[in-house]
């Protein structure tokens, strides 16, 4: 058995730390909207939009019911053969767009969970004083949901943070293809992925303190 | 003299069950009309019905001069009709993500329009109407029930509904709090508005209500000034409630 080269990692340390903006801005990226697609794929679940509501069910579950890696491989390799014009996409983008509507199927579901946890009352009060659908929705419904999806939501985040990892099997060279890359040509496998691991593991846990601190700001408006 | 609300023929069915078997109601400006009756004879869903939270089966409503028939309703007259008719709940229903004064504004700005400033002046009118000038800020979880339902109260009347409908506004309450509400309900009475209040405040409906309607079965039984429906009701099955309750 051999000892750490804990030289060579703190070397490694400043290069991974360097994909760490492509990292985070893709998670941001599909993040936001996958949260956007999702919250439109939930209202049309809980109004049951005819015509709309079959096609997103199906939309859900086969999202929900593969894997990631599939999806993107599918996503990146596969459709390219049916629709020539998407062979000029890049992995990055490829990445993202398969990453949201992978999140977007599962963030739906919480947040219909949530809007349908938001009490009936309230629904009824906004509609008592004219609100029309998209006002009850927008003003008194959604935020109140919101707030008991949040939790939810941000540990989709930070899956979705570690799920970018995968990007690199479509070429991308992030946080895991660079370490990757680096342990290709050092043969220090462990040293490479250690450190590669640790800063997931530390944006992470960074994440998991503004988690706290949102889920405090959001609930002000139950607190005494 | 002429309805300013009018109803006519208003059916409502859940399922199997004739909930509200034709009312007929005709209510003139200014007036205040108490309803009671046994649980579960259609008091509720009338009022619900005119505010459509519970939509009429057959039936004609008229406010002013909106006139939406249930067979043909369209969404726009349903929303001018929630418009113009208050709503009090029994839970009072205040949104949780907004203040007192937000709870007030809410219609104000988003349904009518209102700028924000002309609609924070006018919630603050309110709030010392309802005497919770210094509570504006606070959110419905800090407030006792009393207080809640007082905003709700203020949330209907920030309106100008032509009718307010009280569906058991003091059912809910804790009885320290029931005064406080009843005295507000009061003093809105006073000042002539029309209303519709559905109340098992028997000593409290004779002193504020024009009228007395009596529903049993989903109908309009006997009707008549407070102190014929209390002093001299025509109906075995008025006398029968009356005697029930007294």
């Amino acid at each position: 058995m051999r000892g750490l080269d804990t030289a060579y990692m703190g070397d490694l340390v400043p290069v991974i730390l360097g994909y760490v903006p492509l990292t985070l801005g893709m998670a941001l990226v599909a993040m936001a909207a996958a949260l956007v697609l999702a919250a439109v794929l939930a209202i049309v679940r809980v109004l049951r939009v005819p015509g709309l509501d079959q096609g997103v069910a199906v939309f859900i579950s086969f999202f929900r019911g593969t894997p990631l890696l599939v999806q993107l491989f599918l996503f990146y390799y596969g459709l390219p053969q049916l629709f020539p014009a998407l062979t000029s996409i890049d992995g990055i983008t490829a990445a993202v767009i398969g990453l949201t509507l992978h999140f977007s199927a599962y963030m739906a579901e919480s947040i219909r969970g949530a809007i349908l946890g938001v009490d009936r009352s309230q629904w009824e009060a906004a509609q008592s004083i004219g609100m029309t659908q998209g006002q009850l929705l927008r003003r008194i419904v959604l935020p109140q949901a919101s707030r008991v999806a949040a939790p939810t939501l941000m540990n989709y985040f930070i899956d979705l943070i570690k799920s970018t990892s995968l990007a690199f099997t479509l070429g991308v060279t992030e946080m895991m293809g660079a370490a990757q890359k680096e342990a290709a040509g050092s043969f220090l496998y462990l040293e490479a992925f250690l450190v590669v691991a640790v800063i997931y593991w530390i944006l992470v846990e960074i994440l998991s303190v503004g988690q706290r601190w949102m889920e405090r700001h959001l609930g002000r408006a139950v607190a005494r | 003299m002429k309805c300013e609300i009018d109803i006519k023929g208003l059916v409502k069915r859940f399922g199997a069950n004739t909930v509200l078997d034709g009312i007929d109601l005709c209510l003139r400006p200014g007036e205040r009309v108490a309803i009671i009756g046994p649980s579960g004879t259609g008091k509720s869903t009338l009022l619900r019905c005119l505010n459509w939270l519970d939509r009429p089966d057959a039936g004609r409503i008229t406010v002013g001069d909106l006139s939406v028939d249930a067979a043909h309703a369209t969404r726009a007259q349903i929303l001018a009709l929630r418009r113009r008719t208050g709503f009090v709940f029994q839970n009072y229903a205040l949104f949780a993500n907004k203040t007192a004064r937000q709870n007030i504004t809410e219609g104000l700005t988003t349904v009518r329009g209102w700028p924000r400033a002309r609609a924070h002046a006018r919630a603050d009118e309110i709030l010392a109407q309802i005497g919770l000038a210094d509570r504006g800020d606070s959110y419905p979880a800090a407030l006792s029930g009393g207080q809640q339902q007082r905003v709700g109260i203020g949330r209907a009347m920030a309106l100008d509904a032509d009718l307010l409908l009280f569906d058991e506004p003091t059912s809910a309450l804790d009885p320290e709090w029931v005064g406080e509400v009843l005295d507000l309900i009061r003093a809105i009475a006073d000042g002539r508005q029309t209303m519709l209040i559905v109340t098992h405040e028997m000593q409290f409906a004779r002193e504020i209500a024009d009228r007395i309607v009596f529903m049993e079965g989903g109908r309009i039984v006997e009707q008549g000034p407070p102190a014929q429906i209390f002093g001299d009701p025509q109906d075995e099955r008025t006398r029968a409630f009356l005697r029930r309750v007294a």
